[in-house]
């Protein structure tokens, strides 16, 4: 997969939890959930919808490696290779 | 002869417009069974029975407006005789006893799977869908268990549709009717949320208590359980919280219950109402029946479930009246405190911060630590500040001992 592949599929999941969150607006090196509203719960549900469609199985313990959308996709991107 | 009234679904609720009957004259009902869907300011919710029975007349219509209290079908009782010549609408009265679903059906969340064969099954994501996309329900065919329509049956028609319609014609009429609904709803939303909490601090002498709480043990048991679990079965902080509220109710009664005509009924079981907020604004905080009995797996999964339905706008009528305490947490979003209106008729509410990292002092030293800031906002018709600190200690002790809250049974 393209980084732009999996960009598209890390877009699409956070669609699905957050509805109203307008994709082009989001810059790509801030952190995600200072421009998301998303509580823990969204925050797992958006995890385990990438590990559901990226068969990527993410430890909590990486958590706090994921904090602006490019961590996400560059994070997911060396998981997926 | 047995009227089914439309029941209060919380003190935010006085008026419902039924959406469906799930039943027909004739049909078998049991306790908990979903008899018909009710659209309120907060939600769609699905009414169920409060005992069983068998459906005699429905006397409202879908589409129709009506106050709580309004009679919507008539039902026997099991083993009851039908009685022609008896006028199928009762006077209003005190006839059938408490008309209000009887606390504690948690049987719903059962009865659902094995509900009669006729009846067609559509999934509450699937029928807020088709309102919003316009879909005729009864012209799909469903793809999910036992023929239920689902969501994407739903999504299927609306994209078919919308493909063989002209566009421009539909976004401009479609679109608009469904912004000001939105509107709307969100308007209704707001009026339902100023009146019960007008109402509460209008009748509720409420008294404040709050308590750090350190929280590196339960945190570090947690992560240890969630290194031994699929992504899907990790457990928050925010159900490990629940628990222990839950289970150090048993030993406060007076914080769990309702107050109800000028005086406070205890609830046998604490059923924790979780505050939910939702994306278009407002919250709505259904309850997690006897979530002190259950193993936090569980616990994880309903809590889950309840945040998607609420947001969904489909949660069932036992979750909107049984809860006997709310539970609001702020989470890793939020600020370090919060103390919450109550949510009448119930007597208390325990709201948690953000959990942050702060220095702590112990045995002569000082740590780092996670804590967290439990506050308890309680009715002090009911109980006192003594009482209210004594729980907020004890609550913050078994959070030591988080192992103690996974037990299957307790």
């Amino acid at each position: 997969m393209t980084q732009a592949d999996i960009r598209a599929v890390v877009l699409a999941t956070l669609q699905s939890i957050a509805p109203e969150v307008e994709t082009d607006a989001l810059s790509g090196d801030r952190p995600l959930r200072n421009q998301v509203d998303l509580d823990s719960m969204d925050w797992l549900n958006f995890l385990l919808g990438l590990n559901k469609q990226l068969k990527v199985e993410i430890p909590e313990a990486d958590y706090r490696k994921l904090v602006t959308l490019d961590d996400v996709v560059a994070y997911l991107q060396a998981k997926v290779g | 002869m047995i009227e089914f009234k439309l029941p209060s679904l919380g003190a935010d609720m006085d008026e419902g417009t039924l959406l469906e009957w799930r039943v027909k004259p004739g049909d078998a009902v049991k306790k908990g069974q979903v008899i018909a869907v009710v659209d309120t300011a907060k939600a769609a919710v699905d009414i169920e029975c409060w005992q069983d029975g068998t459906i005699v007349e429905l006397l409202a219509e879908v589409g129709q407006k009506m106050p709580v209290g309004t009679v919507m079908a008539t039902l026997l009782e099991a083993g009851e005789k039908s009685l022609p010549s008896l006028p199928a609408s009762l006077p209003q009265g005190e006839r059938g006893g408490s008309q209000l679903p009887s606390p504690l059906a948690g049987e719903g969340l059962r009865e659902r799977g094995n509900a009669p064969a006729q009846r067609r099954m559509i999934s509450p994501a699937a029928r807020k869908h088709a309102a919003e996309k316009g879909v005729d329900l009864d012209s799909l065919t469903g793809s999910g268990p036992h023929g239920a329509v689902i969501l994407a049956d739903v999504e299927t028609a609306a994209a078919q549709g919308a493909a063989a319609a002209s566009r421009p014609a539909v976004a401009a009429t479609t679109e608009v009717p469904s912004a000001e609904k939105g509107a709307a709803r969100i308007a209704a939303m707001r009026q339902a949320i100023a009146t019960a909490m007008a109402r509460s601090k209008r009748e509720i002498p409420h008294y404040y208590v709050s308590e750090d709480i350190p929280l590196a043990r339960a945190l570090a048991w947690l992560q240890t359980a969630n290194s031994q679990r699929s992504m899907a079965e990790r457990l928050l902080p925010a159900v490990l919280l629940l628990k222990a509220v839950a289970v150090t109710l048993r030993g406060y009664p007076e914080l769990n219950g309702w107050w109800r005509d000028g005086s406070f009924v205890t609830a046998e079981r604490s059923n924790p109402g979780v505050a939910i907020s939702l994306r278009q604004g407002g919250l709505i905080a259904p309850a997690l029946l006897d979530a002190g009995s259950k193993p936090l797996t569980q616990l994880m999964q309903e809590l889950t479930d309840l945040v998607q339905r609420a947001r969904a706008g489909s949660l069932r009528s036992s979750e909107l009246t049984d809860g006997t305490i709310t539970v609001t947490n702020l989470g890793d979003q939020g600020t370090q405190t919060v103390f919450g209106v109550i949510y009448p008729p119930q007597v208390a509410l325990v709201g948690f911060g953000r959990i942050v990292e702060r220095p702590w002092a112990e045995d002569g030293g000082l740590k780092v630590l996670p804590v967290v800031t439990a506050s308890l906002a309680a009715d002090h018709r009911v109980s006192d500040g003594h009482r209210g600190a004594l729980f907020l200690r004890e609550l913050a002790e078994l959070l030591q001992h988080p192992e103690e809250l996974d037990k299957e049974a307790s």
